[in-house]
């Protein structure tokens, strides 16, 4: 494989299995401080699928964001030590290894249809549990809430029914039980 | 008010934003600021200009040459070396030296101007986003949008520029902030909320590590740059773990210094232009003890062949050094003087290594390794020789107080293979990023802070170019440094690789137009040698050496000599070739693999 290369590098590895992890990281919520994590991101060449951020706690200018990343068990190692050389970050957490996490998305559906189509749309939005939060004598917004699959389910559903266009916040993730991160 | 008073009591007083920065500086203990002024840094200019010679400004020719001077300063004193330089372009020239201190983990503080707050974001002459730009090329940086926050930002910038991995920092002022009023605060012991690099090792794992080194059969020591930042401290310790131990070691580019060239377990550098014996007890070595190096590809080579055989401690202060590009049995985050002291105190109290026939044998092995004296070239009697001319200079100048810097290239190459360091803080060169150009400004930068040292820069005619102007700031501030040109006409690394990976064809890597380097030395009133004949040599050094003004020293060399020994692209340490075996790369190379370059 390398014999006979001429390049300056060593050869690219092998490829590994590409595994999806959910990264919480708790920051100082200063100016820049989102561009440092996203900056580290692409300047590394590592995946971003999902991004969430908002400042949780007030007082201490803390904010948390929440990161879903693939890569190879080694890349994620090294994303998760990277955040953490960061100077205003605090603590990384890896939701997808360290116990029972949650994981909810929430999405706003919009949904244009007439006649039976309309009946559909609320069949489903009932089965999915999601809410009407806007209904026009042509259309509905849907409000839910859930793992990230469950909303990709309801909008594929939604998606021969009249399905306009989808607006989703990004995963959030928390740990079960009583400790903090 | 002046700034004596300020100095006699500076707790809680009111100044402007200028003198905060003279202020925190001299508080910080910085004596040499190395800048360029400009428009956005004037109110500090003022300040400066006002100051009672508590701070020594050293005005550069080019701002890169600031923050490369500044490196120098820093890596021969173990100090953060401080610059100064304006908003726009100031900052963009910065950038390179940034990128540099960042690579090679060197304390930086650079102050940048920018424009005036109200102004920022509206594309304002000399503005640029300064923080945006040195974000991914700092370990840190701030704009201050507050003057309240002027002190406190100063004092931190200078904690996380020395602390844990060190490396650049920047802190971007604007000049309304500069001019603004606030109350001075000296600097505190910091606890920073979320920064608190780690330092002790975790004792269990230092234990599990002296039980792998006392059950080793063929140990090695892999240290690094790691080591020299630590402090004098961790190459002390370094010594006593080797001594004692008695395991083989070598080091990277970057380590070189902190284990004494001169002792029977020293063997050579490692890497792609690494010894023979060094890179193959790399390659057989059943235990690996990385401590401060980071598995550069300039010292793995091929990954998948490196060290097959062997287990891995891996001592870094940076967790995310480990398992970056080589997965380690035992990885140790600390800082290398505590864990070494760990180390030693371990090793002393237990009963010394198990394996004590396979050691010696593993010795007689590296003895053969180094027997093959993978360094030897053949000299001539009419051309001078490169490595020759870099041994001529060693021997003529061992017994003094000497510096090295270099530039980059086959040059520094041979320098880190030729001259020998016994001492740590010795050596400057850009490991990481590369950097040509950055030793004539690293040795004004070492020069300062070593008035009576003799401070070489071992340069090649190519690099030496592109900071050549900060020739007139050794003249100046009369540091008398000596650029030692080892002049093959070449981009010789280019050259080499050119030669021996792409048929000869040597596209662009001649330096043509060359100046007279004597004359060109004599146009900055310095001092101008030139020597081309072996037989002349040690007398035109030892004429350099007397000389007590900075000197160009064009030593023409043999154009087309090869760095060897030399790994070749994608192989594997066992796989290095020699100088006299020079034409079989021809046979590994092929077509198809160029298209990778």
């Amino acid at each position: 494989m390398a014999n006979g290369s001429t390049s300056h590098y060593p050869a690219a590895p092998a490829a590994q299995g590409i595994e999806s992890h959910t990264l919480c990281v708790l920051v100082d919520n200063e100016p820049g401080v989102l561009a440092r994590v996203i900056g580290l991101f692409s300047g590394r060449g590592y995946n971003i699928d999902s991004l969430t951020v908002s400042e949780t706690e007030h007082e201490k200018h803390l904010s948390r964001i929440t990161i879903v990343t693939r890569g190879t068990p080694m890349v994620i190692e090294q994303i998760k030590n990277q955040l953490e050389r960061l100077v205003p970050i605090h603590r990384v957490i890896d939701m997808t290894v360290s116990g029972p996490a949650i994981q909810r998305e929430l999405a706003m559906v919009k949904v244009r249809g007439k006649g039976d189509d309309r009946v559909e749309a609320l069949r489903l939005a009932d089965a999915f549990r999601a809410r009407v939060i806007d209904a026009g004598p042509e259309s509905f917004v849907f409000e839910i809430t859930g793992a990230s699959d469950k909303i990709e389910s309801f909008v594929a559903l939604m998606l021969p029914i009249g399905l306009v266009e989808v607006s989703r916040t990004g995963v959030v993730a928390i740990q079960r039980g009583p400790e903090g991160m | 008010m002046t700034t004596k008073k300020a100095a006699v009591s500076a707790l809680g007083r009111e100044m402007t934003g200028a003198e905060m920065v003279i202020e925190a500086l001299a508080d910080q203990g910085v004596e040499h600021i190395f800048g360029y002024p400009g428009g956005a840094v004037l109110p500090i200019y003022d300040a400066l200009f006002q100051q009672s010679n508590r701070l020594q400004h050293i005005l550069v020719r080019h701002e890169q040459g600031a923050v490369h001077a500044a490196e120098g300063y820093a890596r021969s004193t173990g100090k953060v070396g401080c610059v100064l330089v304006t908003s726009g372009p100031g900052a963009t020239n910065a950038v390179t030296g940034l990128t540099d201190a960042l690579c090679d983990s060197i304390p930086i503080v650079c102050i940048t101007g920018q424009v005036p707050t109200h102004l920022i974001g509206n594309d304002a002459f000399q503005e640029c986003d300064t923080v945006g730009i040195t974000r991914p090329c700092t370990k840190y940086n701030y704009l201050v949008k507050n003057i309240a926050d002027l002190p406190g930002v100063l004092h931190e910038a200078f904690h996380v520029a020395k602390s844990g991995r060190p490396g650049p920092v920047v802190v971007d002022i604007p000049k309304d902030i500069q001019f603004a009023k606030g109350l001075y605060a000296k600097p505190k012991e910091i606890a920073h909320k979320g920064y608190q690099p780690k330092l002790k090792g975790d004792l269990e794992r230092i234990k599990a590590a002296i039980e792998m080194m006392r059950h080793a059969k063929r140990p090695l020591f892999y240290t690094g740059g790691g080591i020299i930042n630590s402090g004098p401290k961790a190459s002390e310790l370094l010594r006593e773990l080797v001594k004692l131990t008695g395991f083989p070691i070598t080091s990277t580019l970057m380590g070189l210094g902190a284990f004494p060239a001169s002792d029977q377990r020293w063997l050579g550098m490692l890497g792609m232009h690494g010894t023979w014996e060094a890179n193959w007890a790399m390659h057989d070595c059943d235990l690996m003890i990385c401590i401060g190096a980071r598995f550069d590809d300039r010292i793995t080579g091929r990954l998948d062949a490196f060290a097959p055989h062997s287990r891995k401690i891996h001592v870094d202060i940076d967790p995310s050094s480990i398992n970056k590009n080589v997965k380690v049995d035992l990885p140790i985050v600390g800082d290398c003087t505590h864990v070494l002291e760990d180390m030693v105190r371990l090793w002393r109290a237990g009963s010394g290594a198990t394996e004590k026939k396979a050691l010696a044998d593993w010795w007689q092995q590296i003895e053969k390794w180094r027997a093959r004296k993978s360094l030897a070239y053949r000299n001539t009697p009419d051309l001078i020789k490169p490595q020759y001319a870099i041994q001529r200079l060693y021997e003529l100048t061992k017994r003094r107080d000497v510096y090295i810097t270099t530039e980059v290239g086959q040059h520094q190459m041979w320098a880190a293979q030729f001259f020998h360091f016994e001492e740590p803080h010795r050596w400057m060169t850009s490991g990481g990023l590369g950097t040509m150009g950055y030793g004539l400004p690293a040795a004004v930068g070492v020069q300062l802070a070593h008035p009576d040292a003799l401070v070489i820069d071992i340069a090649g005619e190519a690099s030496v170019q592109m900071t050549m102007q900060e020739m007139s700031t050794a003249v100046q501030y009369r540091l008398p440094i000596k650029i030692f040109i080892l002049n093959n006409q070449y981009m010789g690394m280019v050259r080499q690789w050119q030669e021996l990976l792409h048929g000869g064809r040597y596209a662009e890597s001649y330096s043509h137009s060359l100046p007279d380097f004597v004359k060109l030395a004599e146009a900055y009133h310095a001092v101008g040698i030139r020597c081309d004949k072996p037989g002349e040599l040690d007398a035109a050094i030892r004429e350099m050496i007397g000389v007590k003004k900075p000197v160009i020293f064009d030593c023409v060399v043999d154009p087309d000599e090869n760095c060897f020994p030399m790994i070749p692209s994608g192989r594997a340490h066992n796989e290095m070739i020699l100088g006299d075996a020079a034409e079989s790369i021809d046979e590994a190379v092929t077509e198809a693999g160029k298209v990778m370059v």
